[in-house]
């Protein structure tokens, strides 16, 4: 299946309670699939076109101020819309699943794939000191998979997460293992897992209030307090990576999503020309896997961060490589793909022979 | 609390003529005095508590001068950003399709910056009630010009009065939205005098006991005073609003069990 209609299915079986959506290519399948599925006939996921992204957003505020489990989707310039709405939930500590299909840009851009949205993603997109924990799928499996991982995390740490793909794997069509649907919860553990969520004042408990405004500096200052340490909690328990080909490897491509598939032919390529070189893969985005990387780089030659955009990961690589090791950037952008060649010939010209 | 009262034995339900509602959080209101937030308040939290419904209700509240409203209303609530109320309510009353849900909002927030949120909606017919605040101005930054600000009328933005040429026309919100297929029932309503109290109570109740019949939003507009942002005394805004708002925004019902009155 794609990679969109694998995170659309994913949701229904993860148990979501609805889907808050607003049309735009390269992801509108998600929405397609799910509206054909009618999962409100069967698992009782809710399923809306909204009228606006800005609206999806808040209804996805709604719904998880409510306790309930919820997810939007989208491309990179109606992300850009759910800005205010991601810091509002931010704030709020709400948890929610929203996607970034991510396109070319700035702007209109183009429709054509794209990782130029990592910025956006990792540090925070909107206003205000925030993160969202981020997963970047490398393939159609983990489309899939990162749903109920991304909802689980959500859920742990009560704040919204996303998941951080691009056009290509979006609409790619790979086979897929999918996991036994889990049942929606029913509203009395709604109400046990979120008990500070607005689902209505029992005589027991004093009103739950949702919001991120604090007008008392102090107060405000607390809130900021609890969110960084929830957001180095994150960074201490939910690192995810994968590493190709590391262990004898002279160079490494720094690569996620997308053009980490596309390093996984380039070191077969590179192999064959006897240069060692292996693929480290953030999986998680934020938290960034800045320790893994640092020791990686004591045991190298170079680094070549392989992104679709004008480099933007390679900041966190160079902020967390601590030796004087090359670290160079090979990117493409505005919607082209590279090929595994222009990424070996890349890390000849910048790193070998540079 | 008994102790304030200099002849706490009088103090038996018989003699019972006005009790403040328990779901009033005992604390100072923000609102300036004279302002119709308080009662318009007040009636919400009445009309739950006397249909026994707390437990089942969840409100939304807006950006502006309620924005606190759910540190002075005690029953669950989320705070929205600027506008986008209807669109939380959306999703509460479609997760929770058994609870009451409503909706907290002024002019700015409503009829501006959350347009097509409000019109959305009600064209879908959610089936919640949202309660619209008017009176004409931006009171919590300042005093300035809002949709529904009246031509010719001062403000903090249109020092010289609103020219409707330069600054547009007033959205008659509530007209518009009255004749979208997914809006039930339709009125607006005043908190000025003890009658208009009452009757605005009505219409809370009602749009609160029409969400049991899941036929569309109950929509009700409170037009009321900004003493403070339109600079009069509480006495003389009220004044101003019956002379010059109450025309603009002509009171009674505008729809009634879907149908248009008139």
């Amino acid at each position: 299946m794609k990679g969109n209609e694998a995170i659309a299915e994913a949701a229904i079986r993860a148990g979501c309670d609805g889907y808050f959506g607003y049309p735009i290519t390269p992801q509108s399948e998600v929405m397609e699939y799910l509206m054909a599925e009618k999962p409100y006939e069967t698992t009782g996921m809710m399923v809306l076109q909204a009228e606006s992204e800005v609206a999806s957003i808040n209804m996805l505020y709604g719904g998880a101020g409510s306790g309930k489990m919820v997810m939007t989707s989208s491309s990179s310039p109606g992300i850009s819309l759910m800005q205010e709405g991601i810091s509002y939930m931010a704030g709020a500590q709400l948890p929610a699943l929203i996607v970034n299909i991510v396109r070319g840009g700035p702007g209109l851009g183009t429709i054509q794939p794209s990782q130029s949205d990592y910025f956006q993603a990792v540090k925070g997109g909107g206003h205000g000191d925030y993160h969202m924990i981020v997963y970047a799928p490398s393939s159609v499996q983990e489309m899939a998979d990162f749903v109920k991982v991304a909802f689980d995390a959500a859920f742990k740490y009560r704040t919204p997460v996303m998941i951080l793909s691009d056009g290509a794997i979006g609409q790619m069509m790979e086979k897929v293992y999918l996991a036994d649907p889990i049942p929606r919860l029913t509203e009395e553990k709604v109400i046990a897992r979120c008990p500070w969520a607005a689902t209505g004042k029992p005589a027991t408990r004093s009103h739950n209030i949702i919001t991120s405004l604090d007008l008392d500096p102090a107060g405000q200052e607390k809130l900021n307090l609890i969110l960084q340490e929830k957001y180095r909690e994150i960074e201490e328990n939910e690192i995810r990576y994968e590493m190709i080909d590391c262990d004898d490897a002279d160079y490494i491509f720094v690569a996620f999503g997308i053009s980490a598939r596309i390093c996984q032919k380039a070191i077969h390529l590179a192999r064959e020309k006897g240069i060692k070189v292996g693929l480290f893969r953030p999986i998680t985005l934020f938290p960034f896997p800045k320790h893994q990387i640092r020791e990686l780089g004591n045991k190298i030659k170079g680094f070549l961060v392989v992104e679709m955009n004008a480099g933007q990961m390679i900041e966190d690589v160079q902020l967390s490589v601590g030796c004087n090791i090359p670290i160079k950037h090979f990117g493409r952008f505005g919607g082209i793909i590279p090929t595994p060649d222009e990424v070996v010939n890349a890390l000849e010209t910048k790193i070998i022979g540079g | 609390m008994e102790e304030k009262f200099a002849h706490p034995e009088l103090r038996t339900p018989e003699n019972l003529v006005y009790q403040r509602t328990n779901l009033l959080v005992d604390r100072p209101l923000s609102y300036c005095p004279g302002c119709g937030h308080g009662v318009a308040h007040r009636i919400i939290m009445e009309v739950i508590e006397e249909k026994d419904i707390l437990s089942k209700t969840i409100g939304v509240s807006p950006v502006g001068c309620s924005v606190l409203a759910y540190d002075f209303m005690d029953v669950d609530m989320l705070g929205a950003a600027h506008g986008r109320a209807p669109a939380l309510a959306t999703a509460i009353k479609r997760l929770w399709p058994n609870r009451y849900v409503f909706t907290y909002q002024g002019d700015g927030d409503l009829a501006a910056i959350g347009t097509a949120e409000t019109i959305h909606a009600c064209n879908r017919g959610e089936n919640f009630t949202i309660i619209f605040i008017n009176n004409g101005i931006y009171g919590m930054t300042g005093g300035q010009m809002a949709p529904t600000t009246l031509p010719g009328m001062r403000s903090s933005t249109s020092p010289y009065g609103r020219d409707t040429e330069i600054m547009g026309h007033p959205l008659q919100i509530t007209e518009l939205i009255a004749r979208l297929p997914g809006t039930y029932y339709v009125t607006r309503q005043s908190v000025h005098t003890p009658a208009a109290v009452r009757k605005t109570k009505k219409a809370i109740r009602k749009a609160f006991d029409l969400q049991d019949e899941k036929k569309g939003i109950s929509f009700i507009e409170i037009v009321s005073n900004c003493n403070s942002g339109w600079k009069l005394t509480p006495v003389q805004a009220n004044k101003w609003m019956e002379e010059n708002m109450f025309p603009a925004y002509p009171m009674g019902d505008i729809k009634v069990d879907g149908q248009l009155v008139k």
